[in-house]
């Protein structure tokens, strides 16, 4: 029985994860046809700003003109969540991207090398790692002045660390593996021994964990954007949009739940990514680990 | 190989700022020269030292102290060994040392030994990487040090799996594909990519069922006739030993305590320890049986070895003597040594 | 006499994605009282699979496809089908009067636990109503020997324990103490049972020669070394003085110089207990020394079952032949078998040993051999006879 096979087996044999991965598919379709599904009316210079058609403040349910309907400031909502998906992969992939990137070369230092490089290494995720992590996010975006660029870099310096820490251990242990001596055995130099043995044997915890954590980045950079530290107002963040419906959670005495739309329709895009991707992260771990037990 | 009085201990660090307590003493002071073309067989039991030994032979792990004198004239082992006595701490000794003394080297000088010293493994099932082809495994030896590449490097991949019995036309197969005696031929066949003149190995049929042990000590037969080549061969199987060596060396506790020749060893062993482990080693054999000899007592732990004569605690022979001075290995019949103060 | 254990027409397959793995094809082998039969073979051979599937004890996603093991209850005298056993009463055979000891110690002990709790917990899973018994006698001592500075306080507590105690040395599973137990205060009420258990875990030790044994009960398993853990291993194995102990590869992980005391150990057993040994060993050397009769296994199958003298001196199977001719012997030339062992997802049909066989015929090939006597107690699985 091929390897193929055999994955394909262990996922189906978890609905759950078929599941999130017909979720994702369903985010990657939007996001790739964006442009399809909600146009950018003519004229307008910037498809990520959501087109307006007034200034009116209180949220319109939705109509056939405004399929989501609008929000406070009369953004389409529709508009908002579609291509909000592109800015949600965008942060998640991008964020993602580089802190694995550094968690892997830190990490590769500190645990193949030990020593004085480990503890330097290991002393300044410390550093890191004592902040509150959207506090610290918060900080750093408050500092450098809201935006998305900015919730990507605060994100990114707030999470390498525990990647670096993470690769750090699997790498100690794969380190002292048989294997590793006989590749020293036969004259490879470290550089080669790390890229070659060691980190494909012992990434697939991080890239467990990096998986699970998309959907978290994509949370905090809507947690950030709804207290106003993300993007500029009027950008298609599906945060931005919480945050316009921040006044409007609950409606008037009589029908409390009369501008549910608002916040409701951009927190279930929001669920369902975060969803997605945790479910995929499960899918993942299921695959990898038993493999590694079936050897 | 000359080893002379090589010497490897493990520092154990304890207390908050890791300072140097004390050492595991796993290789002390151990002195053998195997000649080219021999089959030297290293027997004891686990902790004493022979696993380190042969690592440390091929610069896996870098000596304490001592030399490793690895196909050196006799005339500068001898100007170094002057030099030494004299006391001279002198640039000539140091620059003959570096130039020699296997211990001495590192970075490239040590690169370019493996090519000519390979290790294998005890255990097949971990000594081969999962991810990799075996493919790239037995090749990759080649390409580090650049000696082929391309078409030329798969045929010779194919050329020595072939040598070492594994059937054409599994280049891309992964390890776990195969069994775990087809595993440690790919592990020989790893080590003799670079055309080696010494390999050593470390227990390499213990993890193996009894005929598929038959099939590599055949093999290991057979290429050191065809290359050959030299052997250090650890087991913990004196009937292993002496059914395929030239020459055996009994460890105890980091030291040496017996050399001979297997026929010597098995019918006359002159160190009391050797004569146990005779006696403790079952034999198919129902008319024999497991000598009374039993030994008492426990090996005693490499970090805090017995003072004198390392065996004095569990031998029946012991004197005041062995408990306070260490017996040295001596020339005790033709090409017999043993290191015991009061030999059988 | 009668046999301990008969094992007749046992097939155990595994349904991997894989394929059906044959695990154990067709096995035929008995088990007579106080012998030490010892199973020798490869892996994939069935040595372990049929060790467990005795104690029904095969992992997912093995599963018995046919076949029998009679076991004799020397107590009752009474014999049953252990394959048919419910999981209860299967439990209440293993540890007492089947037991198992397997080739890592360090694996079978929990790292948690002191080496005289484990052992304890034998006695206390097995042998309540003895354990209730001693400590009620304890109680009964100490209520006739007047007892110390607040005896007038105490006694109602000790008449309550002997109480208890009494009903657990007589009932099978007495629902007070049981009750009681699963109250935080009141539970003290039965600490002399694990006093007791305590105590006889050391007698077991001792018995096991494991020197100074007092101190060593409370040591965890790290603090030992290996022979020590294997010999505790031992004693919880034979607490209960089972009636079969089956060692699965005792000696393997171990030094050859304990080794031979483990066989001493073993060889001490046999003749102070009169327990039988089914000793699993891929190590012929090690079967000729402990051994009053030996079986070769094969792919699952037992190929030749003779007395150690019988089997080394007329080894008739050719895989036996084969297997002796393998084990390196000073001055002797190495004999390998060709080939590989057996694909247990795939065995060669008829005879699972004819691609190897120097003497395969025809008939080989196409149907599998039952096991005849050739000679007196000496039993073969192949078409040559």
């Amino acid at each position: 029985m091929t390897d193929w096979k055999f994955t394909v087996r262990q996922i189906a044999k978890n609905p759950l994860s078929v599941v999130g991965i017909i979720i994702l598919m369903f985010f990657v379709v939007i996001a790739i046809f964006a442009p399809l599904i909600a146009p950018t009316p003519e004229g307008h210079l910037n498809p990520y700003m959501i087109p307006r058609e007034g200034y009116s403040a209180t949220p319109q349910p939705p109509s056939e003109e405004h399929i989501f309907g609008t929000t406070e400031g009369e953004y389409d909502i529709f508009y908002g969540v579609i291509w909000g998906t592109r800015s949600a992969f965008q942060v998640g992939l991008v964020v993602i991207g580089i802190v694995v990137t550094i968690g892997i070369i830190l990490g590769s230092l500190a645990g193949y090398f030990g020593g004085v490089i480990d503890e330097v290494i290991m002393r300044i995720t410390d550093i890191f790692l004592a902040f509150p992590a959207l506090i610290l996010a918060m900080a750093i975006v408050a500092v450098i002045g809201p935006s998305l660029r900015s919730v990507m870099i605060a994100l990114t310096i707030v999470s390498w660390p525990s990647y670096a820490r993470l690769i750090r251990g699997d790498i100690l242990q794969v380190r002292e593996e048989d294997y590793i001596e006989a590749s020293r055995g036969i004259g490879a130099s470290s550089g080669r021994i790390i890229i070659r043995h060691v980190l494909p044997n012992a990434i697939y915890p991080t890239l467990i964990m990096a998986s699970l954590d998309i959907g978290a980045i994509v949370l905090s950079a809507a947690a950030l954007s709804f207290l106003g530290l993300g993007a500029p107002e009027g950008y298609a963040d599906w945060g931005q949009l919480t945050s316009f419906a921040r006044n409007w959670i609950v409606g008037p005495y009589q029908n409390p739940l009369k501008y549910w739309y608002a916040v409701t329709i951009p927190g279930l895009f929001i669920l369902f990514f975060v969803l997605g991707w945790n479910l995929l992260g499960d899918a993942f771990r299921d695959i990898f680990d038993p493999k590694l037990a079936r050897r | 190989m000359d080893i002379r009085k090589l010497k490897k201990h493990f520092p154990i660090v304890g207390g908050v700022l890791r300072r140097p307590v004390g050492a595991v003493k796993a290789v002390d002071g151990v002195s053998l020269v195997i000649k080219r073309g021999q089959w030297l067989g290293l027997v004891g039991e686990s902790g004493c030292g022979k696993t380190t030994l042969a690592k440390t032979a091929v610069r896996l792990l870098k000596p304490t102290s001592g030399h490793i004198y690895f196909d050196v004239p006799d005339e500068v082992k001898a100007e170094i060994e002057e030099l030494e006595s004299l006391g001279r701490n002198n640039s000539k000794l140091k620059s003959l040392l570096k130039e020699n003394d296997l211990a001495t080297f590192s970075g490239s000088r040590v690169r370019l030994f493996r090519r000519n010293a390979q290790l294998v493994h005890q255990d097949p099932f971990t000594s081969l990487d999962p991810r990799a082809k075996i493919k790239n495994i037995v090749g990759e030896p080649l390409r580090i040090h650049r000696i082929l590449s391309g078409q030329a490097l798969e045929t010779a991949v194919e050329e020595l799996l072939h040598t070492v019995g594994v059937s054409t036309g599994q280049l891309n197969r992964y390890p776990h594909q195969f069994s775990g005696g087809q595993r440690q031929r790919i592990a020989i066949a790893r080590a003799l990519a670079m055309k080696p003149e010494f390999i050593a190995f470390d227990e390499p049929t213990s993890a193996l069922d009894v005929s598929v042990q038959a099939q590599i000590l055949n093999l290991l037969k057979e290429l050191k006739s065809e290359f050959g080549l030299t052997y250090l061969y650890i087991t913990h199987e004196l009937l292993i030993a002496e059914s395929v060596c030239d020459y055996i060396a009994v460890m105890y506790l980091g030291k040496v305590v017996e050399m001979a020749k297997p026929e010597e060893i098995f019918h006359t062993p002159r160190h009391p320890y050797s004569q146990s482990l005779i006696a403790a080693t079952p034999v198919p054999d129902p008319e024999r049986r497991v000598g009374r000899i039993v030994l008492p007592g426990e090996v005693p732990s490499p970090a805090n070895p017995p003072p004198g004569c390392t065996f004095h605690p569990r031998c029946s022979r012991a004197s005041q003597e062995c408990r306070e001075l260490e017996p040295p290995l001596e020339l005790i019949s033709e090409n017999h040594y043993v290191a015991c103060f009061h030999p059988l | 006499m009668k046999d301990l254990i008969r094992i007749k027409d046992l097939s155990v397959r595994f349904h991997t994605y894989e394929g059906i793995v044959h695990a154990i094809d067709d096995l035929e082998l008995d088990i007579r009282q106080g012998e030490t039969l010892g199973i020798v073979g490869e892996t994939g051979s069935g040595k372990t699979m049929t060790a467990l599937t005795i104690l029904r004890l095969i992992p997912y996603p093995g599963k018995i496809e046919s076949g029998s093991i009679i076991f004799l209850d020397t107590d009752r005298r009474r014999e049953f089908d252990l394959l048919k056993l419910s999981e209860d009463k299967m439990r209440a055979i293993r540890g007492n009067k089947i037991s198992m000891v397997f080739q890592e110690p360090g694996a079978a002990l929990n790292p948690v636990y002191t080496i005289g709790d484990q052992i304890s917990e034998v006695y206390l899973l097995h042998r309540r109503n003895e354990l209730g018994h001693r400590a009620k006698q304890r109680v009964d001592n100490l209520l006739s020997d007047g007892g110390g500075p607040v005896a007038s306080v105490k006694r109602p507590f000790w008449r309550w324990q002997r109480r208890l105690y009494n009903k657990i040395s007589q009932e099978s599973n007495p629902f007070e103490p049981r009750f009681l137990s699963h109250l935080p205060l009141f539970r003290r009420l039965l600490w002399r049972l694990k006093n007791e258990a305590n105590l006889l875990a050391v007698d077991m030790l001792k018995d096991v020669e494991i020197p100074d044994a007092a101190r060593v009960a409370i040591h965890y398993p790290h603090e030992l070394s290996g022979g020590m853990k294997q010999r505790a291993v031992i004693a919880m194995a034979l607490a209960c003085s089972p009636d079969l102990l089956i060692a699965d590869e005792p000696t393997t992980s171990l030094d050859v110089t304990i080794q031979a005391q483990m066989l001493e150990l073993f060889r001490r057993i046999k003749t102070d207990r009169g327990a039988s040994v089914l000793f699993i060993t891929h190590n012929l050397g090690v079967a000729s020394e402990v051994c009053d009769r030996v079986s070769v296994m094969y792919a699952g199958r037992n190929c030749e079952v003779a007395s150690v003298k019988e089997l080394f001196l007329h080894p008739s199977h050719p895989y036996t032949k084969a297997l002796f001719d393998a084990v390196p012997m000073p001055g002797k030339e190495l004999q390998t078998i060709p080939g590989e062992l057996a694909d247990p997802l795939n065995p060669p049909p008829g005879c699972r040993f004819h691609p190897r066989c120097p003497n395969a015929m025809p008939v080989c090939q196409q149907e599998k051999p039952k096991l005849k006597e050739i000679s007196k107690d000496h039993m073969v699985t192949c078409h040559l006879f």
